[in-house]
C-alpha cells in the first residue's frame, strides 16, 4: 500500500468537513464537520506512526479523541445556550457582532 | 497485500461517500447517521493499519459517547427534520470552492512530496500493551493534562447547560 493512499483520504475529508463547517447553518451540523475534520486530522497521526514504526503517533490519535470529546460536550452545551436564549440554532443568525 | 488493497478501496469509499452525504443531506438525524458509517469506515482503517486501541476507542468514545451527545443536541434543540429548515446557507458555492481549494492544494502537495512512497508494512505491531506502557511513562504528563482538560469541559458544559 501507499503512504499516500491514506494521506489523501485524510486531506479529502479534512476537506469536507471544512465545506461543511462553512456551508451548513445549523450549529450541530456545524460541530458534526468539526469532528469530521478531527478524524481527518487522526488517520494522518497513526499512518505516520505506521510508517516510522513508533508508537507516539496513536498515542497522540489517542489524545485528540479525548480532545475531541471534551469539545463537543462543551460545543453542545453552548448551542443549547443559544437555542435557549434565541429559540434557533440557525448560525446565520447570531450577528450581533457584525460591524 | 491485494486484500489490504481492496479492503483500503471498499473502506474509502465508504467513508468518502458517507461524508460528502452528511455534509450535503438535508435530514440532520440521517447527517448523525452518515457520521456513524464514516467513524466505524475509519475505526476499520485502523484495523488496517494494526492500531487496535485506537480502533476500540473510536468505537467507545466516537459511536459510542459522541454521537449519543449529538442525538440529545438534536433532539434538545428541536431541530426541524426533513427540509423545513434550508440547511444550507445562501454561500455554499463559495464554501465549496474553498474547500476544493484546500483539498486540491493539499493533495497536490502529498503528491509532489510523498509521490509512490510504500507504506512500512513490515516495522513493530504495537498491542495495546505498548500504547498503554507509552501513555503512562512518556506520555504522562500530557495524559494529566488531558484528564483536568475533560473534568473542565464536563463542568464547564454543566454550568452552561444550567437551567437557571
Amino acid at each position: 500500500m501507499l503512504l499516500n493512499q491514506f494521506l489523501i483520504l485524510g486531506a479529502v475529508l479534512f476537506s469536507v468537513g471544512v465545506y461543511g463547517v462553512l456551508a451548513r447553518r445549523n450549529g450541530v451540523m456545524v460541530l458534526m464537520s468539526i469532528e469530521l475534520m478531527l478524524n481527518a486530522v487522526n488517520i494522518n497521526l497513526v499512518v505516520f506512526g505506521v510508517q516510522h514504526g513508533v508508537v507516539s503517533g496513536q498515542v497522540f490519535a489517542l489524545f485528540i479523541i479525548a480532545v475531541a470529546a471534551a469539545e463537543v460536550g462543551v460545543g453542545l452545551a453552548i448551542v443549547l445556550l443559544l437555542y435557549r436564549n434565541r429559540t434557533s440554532i440557525d448560525v446565520e443568525d447570531f450577528d450581533l457582532m457584525r460591524g | 497485500m491485494v486484500a489490504q488493497n481492496i479492503f483500503f478501496g471498499i473502506l474509502a469509499a465508504v467513508v468518502v461517500v458517507s461524508a460528502l452525504r452528511m455534509v450535503t443531506t438535508k435530514n440532520i438525524v440521517h447527517a448523525a447517521l452518515y457520521l456513524v458509517a464514516v467513524l466505524a469506515g475509519l475505526g476499520a482503517l485502523y484495523v488496517l493499519l494494526t492500531a487496535e486501541f485506537v480502533a476500540t476507542t473510536q468505537v467507545l468514545v466516537y459511536i459510542g459517547a459522541v454521537m449519543v451527545l449529538f442525538l440529545f443536541g438534536i433532539m434538545l434543540t428541536k431541530a426541524p427534520l426533513g427540509d423545513m429548515m434550508q440547511m444550507t446557507g445562501k454561500q455554499w458555492p463559495i464554501a465549496a470552492l474553498v474547500a476544493l481549494l484546500l483539498g486540491g492544494v493539499t493533495v497536490y502537495a502529498l503528491l509532489d512530496r510523498f509521490g509512490s512512497d510504500r507504506l512500512v508494512m513490515d516495522g513493530p505491531v504495537y498491542k495495546t500493551a505498548d500504547v498503554s506502557d507509552e501513555v503512562f511513562s512518556t506520555y504522562i504528563i500530557p495524559f494529566e493534562a488531558v484528564s483536568v482538560l475533560l473534568l473542565a469541559a464536563l463542568i464547564g458544559a454543566i454550568v452552561l447547560a444550567r437551567k437557571d
